[in-house]
């Protein structure tokens, strides 16, 4: 165990590695010179270069790429260029919408994709089954932004249940923040909870075609307590990857529900540091990112690992 | 041999929107370019099949070059994904365990674990927003997910009998990859690429809809759907047209990769997750 986790640590700091490199090319080299990017084309040398100079940017590329990835390590993440505030203040702030954002949909989207999951694998064939892959495949081919959209139209115009967008901050309190964050949590659940119902479903069915399933049936359990006793908790495995996966996708992938409802999520700073050419948000935020997508599948393998000793010896 | 329902399904609904491009590059009902402010915002008519827009511009003939411009991003897409992600799969399984395998397989991981859209609006900021950009940001994902499908079936087909036969017939790897591997993972390419295909509209629409993918005056449906949210409180019915337009096609090529599935290869007839 010791073994196969030191492999995976050693991997997973050569994937942080290469990746630093990667966003530091894409950001730092490829565009050009980076300050006159961020100034835009209208502005003056002089300005350019006080902003060369204020960036760190007249030292050779690996000494600016050590300085940055050692900056990194230290929890120095930079000072952003257009909000005038280390970087690292402004992810811990938003990360306090990101974070419940991505636990609410994770939430709502494993409390409807468990019960629909199995259901649909306990009526295999039937009516019941077909009704709800149909749904399901529904529910994947939504654009999340789209079906976010109409919930405004819903419950926000017709019904006044919700408001159309922004956040107000965790001071107003626990329930104005849970409600601005409904809607964008349910917009971003459906998709997801089509996924996992799916993959639920086609563990649950597999398993359940093994044969320590028929010795229970054997022995005189139901075919609804051989599914709850001893097949639910075998499908998990796949379940729990994907949830892992769909963690770190939401933190990331909430970047356009974060725009549709003007939420200020970790998403959102990136897509304003973006179109505002602020690289040294992009660049830290993007490695951070990053970190938390490779740290969650570290976790998951090590947590696998640790439950299946079969999985060990496998790559 | 009887044809899977999903699979009529899935090409009645995405041969549809494939028809809708296709006509529109002869011709459309109206003049997508041409604003006529006198006809804004016009409830359906028979002039006007799905009504009009802030700019008077027809529904009906921007849902179809939208479909021309998601269709055309994404095909490109997953066309870069099998032209790069095929061969590196076929390399490395080819050469498996060596050093060329683990820096195949050990860079795929790496792309995976990028967040794919921040990527995505990245290059399309740092190169400027451009359909020919987002191809290239949508398709750079495509490639891991080709070379690790053809790698994974590959890979189980070099440890068969017949292979075994070709390479004491004296073929060399590169050649019974392209003569024996190559036609047997078809069906499989074929299945994901239809997926790819499907998930390349959901994030051409997504791109434009942040403003990153075909510029105006050139109609996507992503777009659309920014345009119609800016009047939501007073034109509710706006976003629903590009929306359904999205939805219809990506379910269509959904249901036709499970389909092609089923037709296909009859052992993986499981639903698929």
């Amino acid at each position: 165990m010791l073994r196969y986790a030191t492999l995976r640590f050693l991997s997973l700091t050569l994937s942080l590695i290469v990746a630093s490199v990667v966003i530091f090319a894409v950001i730092e080299v490829i565009p050009g010179d980076p300050a006159a990017f961020m100034l835009g084309m209208n502005a003056s040398p002089d300005t350019v270069a006080a902003l060369r100079a204020d960036l760190g940017l007249e030292g050779s590329v690996p000494a600016r790429y050590l300085a940055w990835v050692g900056g990194m390590l230290t929890g120095d993440f930079g000072t952003s260029y257009t909000y005038r505030v280390p970087v690292a203040d402004l992810v811990a702030e938003r990360l306090k919408v990101s974070l419940p954002l991505a636990a609410y949909a994770l939430a709502l989207s494993t409390l409807i994709a468990m019960p629909v999951g199995i259901l649909a694998a306990a009526r295999r064939g039937r009516a019941t089954d077909y009704g709800i892959m149909g749904a399901t495949q529904l529910g994947i081919a939504v654009p999340n932004f789209w079906f976010a959209m109409l919930l405004v139209l819903v419950f926000a115009i017709n019904l006044p249940w919700f408001s159309a967008g922004g956040f107000p901050g965790w001071e107003a309190g626990l329930w104005p923040g849970l409600k601005a964050l409904t809607l964008p949590a349910i917009a971003l659940a459906l998709p997801q909870a089509s996924i996992l119902a799916r993959v639920l479903r086609s563990a649950l069915i597999e398993t359940l075609e093994q044969d320590y399933i028929r010795t229970a049936r054997a022995k005189g359990l139901s075919r609804g307590q051989a599914l709850r006793g001893h097949a639910l908790r075998n499908a998990l495995i796949p379940v729990l990857t994907i949830l892992g996966l769909q963690f770190s996708f939401l933190l990331a992938g909430a970047i356009i529900i974060e725009n549709v409802f003007f939420l200020p999520g970790l998403g959102r700073l990136i897509f304003q540091g973006i179109t505002q050419r602020d690289l040294v948000v992009v660049e830290s935020v993007t490695m951070l990112l990053v970190f938390a997508v490779i740290a969650v599948t570290f976790l998951v393998d090590l947590a696998y690992a640790a439950a299946d000793p079969r999985l060990r010896r496998r790559r | 041999m009887r044809l899977p329902v999903q699979l009529i399904l899935g090409g009645v609904l995405a041969g549809l929107f494939l028809a809708l491009a296709l006509i529109s590059l002869v011709w459309t009902p109206h003049d997508v370019v041409a604003l006529s402010i006198a006809d804004r915002l016009q409830a359906p008519s028979a002039r006007f099949l799905l009504g009009t827009d802030h700019l008077g511009r027809d529904i009906l003939s921007m849902i179809m070059v939208g479909a021309r411009t998601s269709l055309a991003v994404a095909l490109v897409a997953v066309g870069i994904g099998i032209v790069v992600g095929v061969p590196l799969g076929l390399l490395a399984a080819a050469t498996r365990g060596s050093l060329l395998d683990e820096v195949v397989m050990r860079g795929n991981d790496l792309v995976f674990a990028f967040p794919s859209l921040v990527i995505a609006i990245l290059i399309t900021a740092v190169f400027g927003p451009s359909a020919v950009n987002a191809i290239i940001a949508i398709g750079i994902f495509n490639i891991p997910v080709f070379a690790r499908v053809t790698r994974g079936a590959a890979l189980s087909l070099w440890t068969l009998d017949y292979i075994l036969a070709a390479r004491v017939a004296g073929k060399g790897r590169a050649r019974i990859s392209v003569e024996h591997i190559l036609p047997n993972i078809l069906n499989l390419l074929i299945v994901q690429g239809t997926i790819q295909f499907s998930l390349g509209i959901l994030a051409e629409a997504a791109l434009s809809y942040v403003g990153l993918g075909a510029q105006p005056p050139t109609p996507s449906w992503g777009r659309m759907l920014a345009e119609a949210q800016t009047m939501i409180y007073t034109n509710p019915w706006l976003p629903v047209l590009p929306g359904l337009a999205i939805v219809l096609t990506v379910l269509g090529l959904n249901l036709m990769g499970d389909g092609l599935r089923d037709l296909l290869d009859p052992r993986l007839r499981r639903v698929r997750a």
